[in-house]
């Protein structure tokens, strides 16, 4: 097998992996769709916007819940805004970090909301890690000559 | 004169003498006139004589003479001088014709000599003829034996019958005392005594085959005298009072059946001989005679071919008996299977039939069903119900198609299709089941496979959802992932069939489907069986009972039809597998990827042209919902301004608007507030541009909220591109959606 293929066939089995473990859903496929010969960069375009996006928002839920009264409306408006954007890219893990985020939120348990972040932070960053060997892979593939294969 | 002829005469003493001499005159006289009257009578009986004319002669000087002592009869007396005259005249004749006579012999006698020798030489010509004559019959005889013997011999193609007439026949012909027939035994190392003519049961001597006499004798061609008292001539107790008579051995040459290409006996050196003895009566003196010699050289020729001959015989009637016999297993056989195919129709069709009833059913209550009131996910349920079933149904009828495949009788149905319809298509009739077994299916399509292909569609679909089935069905868990490619030809030849050599054309590609789990597996020694019918691993069959075996080999037999292979490959058991199958496809002609009457099933696809510069205003907050619906809505050709803010919104909004979805679950904003405003703005229904919402939850109570501000639809996010397709072409049908 050429370079291509063999880079080809670990693109595939990284994304299926992904997918497997749960990392990305459906929404993520949605996305490449809309990647076409008019927007070749979409799904780069909305990634990164998302990273910039999940940086900021991650801030400023530390910052929130460091606060010595907590103002869990605040919260609960950051993390709604944090899993709109990772259900939109289909970051399914954060996503659901996020839900029950948000429940802790509307209890107004302080731990809890604190374990949330903690985890949603390495979720987050676990998926970011990977969306980033992801596009790297891509961009070998492209590299040598190939074409990125399409998942459906 | 007294005319009386007795004479008298007077007898004195001295006329005695005259009296004699007198007569003696007389009979020379008589003698003389006879000889010439004999001489012409016997001319005249013989024609041969050559010398006429001394005849002639001869006889006249024989007539004078005579008439000279006629005459001298009458000197004896008185006579008168006439007589005188006439004896002068007489004897002077006589003496020229005597005198010519004489001189003439001269000249004939030598010629009557050489006469003599050449009556000499012919006598002796004669004799040298009679004895050639006496040869050639003789020959001529011998010749005449030897057709008659070759005749005797070659007229039997036994074996026995023929060594036997050759020693009768040899016999008689020859006069032979004895004659013998020694055969080389199994070994070849000695020679045994097969045949004798004087005995009846001969005894078996045996001799060994290296003797020198036997190597002088099988040395050459021709016949040899030999000793009367070697061993192989010795054939009687040599009793000492008589003298043997000679002897003559000479070689027969025994074929084998593979020599028969060679045409030049002598030559060859492995060859096996039999030795013919003859033996001449004792005590008699004959001698062998080269042209009896020549009579059985050229018998021992004839033998060795009657021997070969008969030798054929046997070994094509052995060979006919043989071949018989297989014919009539053959027929046994051919008419078994024949029998067996004819049940195992019946069976299939049986089967078929038997299968098919409660399919029907099954179907047709599925049917029923779905027209019935059904909550959203019993509907989802139904169609699956249904969905399988038509599978199933046509999977039972191609069981009858496999004995069809076999006889040869199963053709394609060609036609031009959508490749990558088809693989979303096989997708969505598996996931359902892949999730209830909580398996993950990834499909990928190269991006080089053409949209449309020309193939038998159902087939290949059928192909493709049993191989993926198989996959599903033999996986607890992990992931599944289907994977199709347009084959180049450096992959095409893949080492794992190295008897698969496709050629790709200009009309023609070859696609290669791999479909990888990460199930079961299976052991690399099962995995030949698996293509075959009713044939189930040992593993498969305590897990899975509920295959029936047929699948793989009505998949391999469509993807051979397709002028293709398949085979699947895995590590070992635990470690998953891979089914990869290449089949041939047709590249349609571009002007029939219009005219295409196929619709591909699924979400209704109305193509992005009815989309294309429809003016849409997306109004979210976050910018990454944002930017997807956007790229999602610029996907589908529409012309997308982005806002992100209520009071953005109905700023910018305008009558050319025609769709606008907005966030509702944006923090600070009311979004219903927004559509009340908008309401507000445009009065007139048909210039208001229609107001989606985009929404997490789709409870109830934000649904009749959004009803009652006078919104057109709710949707759920995330949105997929089907769905937004689907949603776009029902709002601008019906100016309405509420999603279920």
């Amino acid at each position: 097998m050429d370079v291509v293929s063999q880079l080809q066939r670990q693109f595939l089995d990284f994304t299926t992996s992904l997918y497997r473990e749960g990392f990305l859903d459906d929404q993520f496929v949605q996305l490449q769709k809309l990647q076409d010969e008019s927007n070749p960069e979409f799904v780069i375009e909305v990634v990164s916007l998302f990273f910039e996006d999940s940086e900021k928002l991650l801030n400023n839920l530390s910052t929130a819940l460091q606060q010595h009264i907590v103002d869990y409306k605040q919260v609960d408006a950051l993390v709604h805004q944090f899993k709109g954007s990772s259900s939109s890219i289909g970051a399914q893990r954060v996503k659901n970090v996020c839900v029950s985020f948000r429940n802790y939120c509307e209890e107004k348990n302080v731990e809890g909301c604190f374990r949330c972040l903690q985890q949603v932070k390495h979720e987050y960053h676990l998926v970011k890690s990977r969306l980033d060997a992801l596009f790297k892979l891509e961009q070998q593939i492209l590299a040598a000559g190939g074409s990125v294969p399409m998942i459906a | 004169m007294e005319s009386c002829n007795c004479i008298e005469p007077q007898w004195p003493a001295d006329e005695l003498l005259m009296k004699y001499q007198y007569i003696s005159d007389f009979f020379i006289a008589l003698a003389y006139f006879s000889i010439p009257l004999e001489l012409i009578y016997f001319v005249k009986k013989s024609a041969v004589f050559p010398y006429r004319w001394v005849l002639v002669q001869f006889g006249a000087f024989i007539v004078l003479c005579g008439a000279t002592h006629l005459i001298n009869l009458w000197t004896f007396n008185m006579h008168s001088r006439t007589v005188a005259v006439v004896m002068t005249t007489a004897k002077v004749l006589t003496a020229l014709v005597s005198c010519v006579t004489a001189l003439m012999l001269v000249h004939i006698i030598p010629d009557l000599l050489s006469v003599k020798t050449r009556e000499l030489f012919l006598k002796n010509k004669a004799a040298e003829l009679d004895r050639e004559m006496g040869l050639i019959r003789t020959q001529e005889e011998t010749g005449r034996h030897v057709r008659m013997l070759t005749h005797e011999i070659r007229s039997t193609l036994d074996r026995h019958t023929i060594l036997k007439t050759t020693l009768v026949e040899l016999g008689r012909t020859l006069a032979l005392e004895e004659c013998a027939l020694w055969m080389p035994t199994r070994t070849g190392l000695e020679l045994q005594l097969s045949y004798t003519l004087r005995h009846q049961n001969p005894v078996g001597f045996t001799v060994p085959t290296q003797l020198p006499v036997i190597n002088q004798v099988f040395s050459t061609n021709r016949a040899v005298k030999i000793s009367p008292n070697s061993p192989v001539a010795r054939l009687r107790p040599v009793a000492a009072k008589y003298m043997p008579g000679e002897v003559v051995a000479v070689r027969v040459p025994l074929l084998h059946l593979s020599n028969f290409q060679i045409y030049d006996w002598p030559e060859l050196s492995t060859k096996r001989y039999a030795l013919m003895v003859l033996m001449l009566p004792s005590d008699s003196a004959r001698k062998w005679h080269v042209h009896e010699l020549e009579l059985v050289e050229v018998v021992a020729d004839q033998v060795a071919v009657a021997l070969s001959h008969a030798a054929i015989l046997e070994e094509s009637m052995r060979a006919r008996d043989l071949l018989m016999e297989q014919n009539v297993a053959l027929d046994l056989a051919r008419r078994e299977a024949e029998t067996a195919v004819r049940a195992r129709n019946d069976f299939l069709a049986v089967m078929n039939h038997e299968m098919g009833t409660p399919m029907h059913a099954i179907i047709a209550v599925s049917s029923l069903l779905q027209e019935t009131e059904l909550t959203p996910e019993q509907r989802l349920m139904v169609e699956t119900i249904l969905k399988s079933s038509n599978l199933l149904a046509t999977l039972i009828n191609d069981v009858l198609d496999l004995s069809r495949l076999e006889d040869g009788s199963l053709q394609l149905d060609i036609g031009t299709f959508n490749l990558h319809a088809l693989f979303k298509e096989v997708l969505n009739l598996i996931k359902p089941i892949a999730s209830v077994k909580k398996l993950f299916i990834t499909l990928s399509l190269a991006s080089d496979l053409p949209e449309y292909a020309v193939g038998d569609e159902k087939r290949l679909m059928q192909t493709l959802l049993n191989v993926v089935g198989n996959a599903v069905k033999f996986s607890k868990d992990g992931s599944i992932s289907l994977s199709a490619f347009v084959a180049k030809s450096e992959s095409l030849r893949d080492s794992r069939v190295p008897d698969f050599f496709p050629v790709p054309s200009d009309n023609h590609f070859y696609l290669r489907v791999q479909v990888k789990d990460s199930g079961s597996g299976i052991n690399p020694q099962d995995i030949p069986k698996l293509f075959t019918k009713f044939a189930q691993g040992q593993s498969l069959a305590t897990k899975n009972s509920d295959g029936s075996g047929l699948g793989l080999a009505i998949c391999k037999r469509f993807v051979n039809l397709m002028e293709g292979h398949i085979w699947i490959e895995s590590e070992g058991l635990g470690k998953g597998a891979t089914a990869i199958f290449v089949v041939k496809l047709g590249i349609p002609e571009p002007s029939n990827e219009l005219k295409l009457s196929f619709v591909p099933k699924g979400p209704a696809n109305h193509g992005q042209t009815n989309f294309l510069g429809l003016k849409v205003l997306v109004m979210d907050d976050n910018g990454v919902s944002r930017s997807v619906t956007k790229g999602l809505l610029v996907h589908l050709g529409c012309d997308v301004m982005t806002v992100s803010s209520g009071d953005e919104c109905l700023r910018v909004i305008t009558q050319e608007h025609q769709v606008v979805f907005m966030d509702i679950c944006m923090p600070g904003v009311d979004g219903y507030e927004v559509a009340v405003r908008i309401h507000e703005t445009f009065s007139k229904r048909h210039e208001r541009p229609l107001i989606v919402a985009l929404t997490g939850n789709t409870d109830r109570v934000t649904k009749e909220h959004c009803l009652r501000v006078g919104m057109d639809g709710v949707i759920l996010k995330p949105v997929s591109v089907d769905k937004m397709r689907s949603v776009l072409s029902e709002l601008l049908e019906h100016r309405v959606l509420f999603e279920a």
